[in-house]
């Protein structure tokens, strides 16, 4: 043992394999991203934001069943129902999600019988405020309106599975 | 009695009964749409098919078939039925994916979604899926007028509403067209319905076609809190059950209640609830050089006391329709302890006097007692307008007795037939003396039901002996020599939640007082300085001159215009009150939400000027008022129960001397659709009002 000891220490073997360890790690693909300018890959079932969606047409999907509001297992849904002044068609008056309080299970887009409360892929939108996420309806379907694509691209690539 | 066995259990079942009914004995389940126990068997939605030994070999509807229809077997075996055989699980399938065939699949924005029987009963007793591929059939939605909104496709043609309407409701507006694919549920000429039991349709319907208008796409079942309470549209005092989210009531439903409203109620009771949320007191009011200007409770309640104990023993009480016994008995002690007993809960110029015993003044046959009558007589009432569920009664004894009816006063529909004798007091004498076909008919009658309107009790030009006279002849008439032994056909019909509490506690003129239209008069000459209006609004508020008015009340209408002081109160979803209704019955209400605002509860607000005048009341709970109350008057304490009165002290009355030459007789009940100040504060018993008035006619 203590010959394989002298021999390691006279040849800076240790020395020398760290070297090439750390030239490996050097040379080799980056396991770190620069965020915020680069960002990973997110997987077509992630939770993130909610968004209200549309149709093509531009017609708001959420006809107001209120299955979302009684599976919320944070109770964080709020919504008021009610006829659309001018076809008198279901809509919501209302449609308030308390974001602080919202615990990303994804029930409400499970219960969606029209796929319009969706969990979106974003997940950057922290705030100064708690105010700012007391998320209204004319603000989910902003977010929808933002992240109709990429929503519909994950909401295809997951549908094989469902 | 027959004997049969359902799923193996022997059972004894009489021999009327259904085979539905006697798997209910056996506590047997059996789905069903068309069925209804209140309605006559249609048999046509075939979900509650049930396999027999003992009669025909295929599935039977169990609905359809008696138990009599059953044969024993060779060896005098009891007949059999099966409720959970695979014959009976095929056919319920086979039936439900046909039901399905044609339903559309839009329960997410379908108000009956939650509550519905289709729903149910498909997760249930049906399969998962469909092998129907084809096109869903499409039915245009039909007109019904303002309370209910229609989605024929929704429609699984069970055909209740049309039993409904024309069994109960007495209107035969609603029928079925066309047979198989082509039937349809239709109005008559897409016209509104003109009965005032409507509303029942919605409960009935066991799938989302006929849904509330008013409530349509308001809320969901599942998130409402239910309160079960009493009416007080009427002095029938329905069983309701008040469905609230948050601080708003957003719907009032019917509750069971065998003794009155079976599982009716009326489209005032029903569609109420947004005068609830219209029109609302929510702070107290002093007028200031001639305006009234919002103010705080203690500058209200400074001003009220401040006149009161200006005013000594002159002051006045009236309290209106919708007065709870609560409140007027805090109100009578607040007047007694400054020395004033001018209480009166009467319309003008009562015939009811408070000399006389309970039983003048109550409905004695009871409501349910109503079929067993074999004569009625309705005097100066449209119970269809003022009591829509005695009405009903009515209807259903004149259908299954065919009893005779006879009518004095108003000439209206009342949904069965009846003769008309004549419109007023004259006719009254008349028969009273003996005169005519009728007499005849009352007098061999067992159980004659005389039912007395307030129209014929009370006279405002006629003064109060015309009203008196009409009940000692109605009580006459009440007591011939052929009335069984417990027989008290003398029913007054109120039509006014507070009345008959109201006279329960003696909050009427005494101690020197005076009647509610002598207190206006007195008012009027300046005699009687401070009126208290405990949400009275149906007197003639121009006539009180410059007595100080406070108004006690929940809603702003006539009183709240003519008051100088608002003291803003709680309607009966907002407070528990005890309504005593015309049978004498006491029911207590719940409270199903808070009221608006400021407003507080009536007689905390009267407890509160009490102690503002500086002689408090003894009680400072509402359950230490319920004792003092309760102390005093022993009947209140027993919820639910009828103090009868006796059917001999109908008889003295009937032998007063008749003074009245001639009356007319006029039901006080002019609109159906608002006759209370709540009622006047909802615009969807406006927009009723307009239609049945025939100013408006189907907008669609």
């Amino acid at each position: 043992m203590r010959a394989g000891q002298l021999i390691n220490k006279l040849l800076l073997t240790e020395f020398v394999t760290a070297f090439f360890l750390a030239m490996r790690y050097f040379f080799g693909a980056k396991p770190t991203i620069n965020y915020p300018f680069e960002k990973g890959a997110v997987s077509p079932r992630f939770r993130g934001e909610h968004a209200l969606r549309r149709y093509p047409n531009g017609e708001e999907r959420c006809i107001a069943c209120k299955l979302c509001e009684a599976i919320c297992p944070a109770q964080a849904i709020t919504i008021e129902a009610g006829p659309r002044q001018n076809d008198g068609t279901r809509r919501t008056v209302r449609y308030d999600i308390d974001m602080v309080k919202c615990i990303y299970c994804g029930f409400c887009q499970e219960a969606c019988p029209v796929d319009a409360i969706v969990e979106g892929p974003n997940f950057e939108f922290a705030t100064e405020t708690r105010e700012e996420l007391y998320f209204s309806k004319e603000k989910l379907l902003a977010n929808g309106d933002r992240w109709e694509r990429e929503i519909a691209a994950n909401l295809a690539a997951d549908a094989p599975y469902r | 009695m027959a004997n049969l066995k359902v799923d193996g259990q022997l059972i004894e079942v009489p021999d009327h009964y259904t085979l539905m009914q006697a798997a209910e004995a056996a506590g047997a389940e059996i789905p069903r749409f068309c069925y209804h126990e209140r309605l006559s068997v249609a048999g046509n939605c075939r979900m509650c098919l049930v396999e027999v030994k003992g009669g025909p070999p295929k599935p039977q509807a169990s609905c359809a078939m008696s138990v009599k229809d059953l044969r024993p077997g060779p060896n005098g075996e009891p007949p059999e039925m099966f409720t959970n055989t695979p014959m009976v699980k095929k056919a319920r399938e086979g039936v439900m994916e046909f039901l399905l065939i044609n339903h559309p699949l839009d329960c997410p924005i379908c108000d009956q979604g939650g509550e519905c029987d289709l729903q149910d009963q498909a997760m249930a007793y049906g399969v998962s899926g469909s092998r129907f591929a084809e096109n869903k059939r499409a039915v245009e939605d039909k007109y019904m007028g303002p309370l209910i909104k229609t989605v024929m496709n929704r429609c699984i043609h069970c055909t209740r509403c049309v039993r409904f309407t024309t069994e109960v409701a007495g209107i035969s507006e609603l029928g079925l067209l066309g047979r198989g694919e082509d039937a349809e549920i239709t109005p008559y000429l897409e016209r509104a319905l003109t009965s005032e039991l409507q509303g029942n349709v919605i409960d009935l319907c066991p799938v989302g076609a006929l849904t509330s208008k008013p409530y349509a796409f308001n809320a969901r079942p599942w998130e409402l809190t239910k309160t079960e309470s009493i009416d007080v549209m009427d002095a029938v005092g329905s069983a309701i059950r008040v469905d609230s989210r948050g601080r708003e009531v957003m719907r009032v439903l019917p509750r069971i209640n065998e003794a009155i409203n079976e599982e009716w109620i009326s489209d005032k009771t029903r569609f109420i609830w947004d005068g609830l949320k219209s029109q609302r007191l929510d702070r107290p009011y002093v007028r200031k050089s001639g305006k009234l200007q919002a103010a705080t409770w203690e500058e209200a309640l400074a001003a009220v006391a401040t006149k009161v104990k200006k005013a000594g023993s002159k002051v006045g009480a009236i309290a209106g329709d919708l007065a709870a016994v609560e409140e007027m008995y805090a109100l009578k002690g607040l007047l007694a302890s400054i020395g004033s007993g001018m209480t009166d809960v009467r319309p003008a110029m009562s015939g009811i006097d408070p000399s006389m015993p309970r039983s003048a003044y109550l409905f004695n046959p009871t409501i349910a007692g109503i079929e067993q009558a074999d004569a009625i007589l309705i005097i100066g009432a449209n119970p269809r307008k003022e009591a829509s569920l005695i009405n009903a009664r009515i209807r259903k004894t004149w259908r299954a007795t065919n009893l005779p009816i006879a009518v004095i006063g108003e000439q209206a529909d009342l949904t069965y037939a009846y003769d008309y004798l004549g419109s007023g007091f004259e006719t009254l004498a008349d028969l009273a003396a003996g005169k005519g076909a009728f007499a005849e008919t009352l007098k061999n009658a067992k159980r004659p039901l005389i039912i007395v309107g307030e129209g014929a009790v009370s006279h405002a030009d006629l003064g109060k002996q015309a009203g008196r006279d009409t009940i000692a002849l109605a009580a006459k008439l009440a007591t011939g020599t052929n009335v069984e032994g417990d027989w008290n056909g003398f029913a007054l019909l109120h039509n006014a939640a507070s009345r008959v509490g109201g006279l329960d506690i003696g909050f009427v003129p005494h101690d020197g007082g005076v009647c509610s239209a002598d207190q206006i008069a007195l008012a009027g000459k300046g005699e009687l300085d401070v009126l208290f209006l405990l949400g009275a609004d149906e007197y003639d508020m121009t006539a009180m001159g410059k007595a100080f008015v406070v108004y006690i009340g929940s809603h702003g209408d006539k009183g709240a215009h003519r008051a100088d002081v608002i003291l803003p109160a709680a309607t009966y979803t907002e407070k528990s009150g005890t309504y005593v209704n015309t049978e004498g019955r006491v029911q207590v209400t719940t409270r199903a939400v808070f009221p608006p605002g400021d407003a507080r509860e009536d007689w905390a607000i009267i407890r509160a000027l009490s102690g503002a005048i500086g002689k408090p009341l003894a009680y400072n709970s509402l359950a230490q008022l319920r004792a003092a109350l309760y102390a005093e008057f022993p009947h209140l304490a027993r919820i639910d129960e009828i103090a009868p009165g006796s059917a001999a002290e109908i008889a003295k009355l009937g032998k007063a001397a008749i003074k009245t030459k001639s009356a007319p007789f006029v039901s006080p009940v002019a609109d159906f659709y608002l006759s209370n100040p709540i009622a006047r504060a909802s615009a969807t018993m406006a927009e009723c009002a307009q239609m049945a008035a025939g100013l408006r006619q189907a907008a669609e």
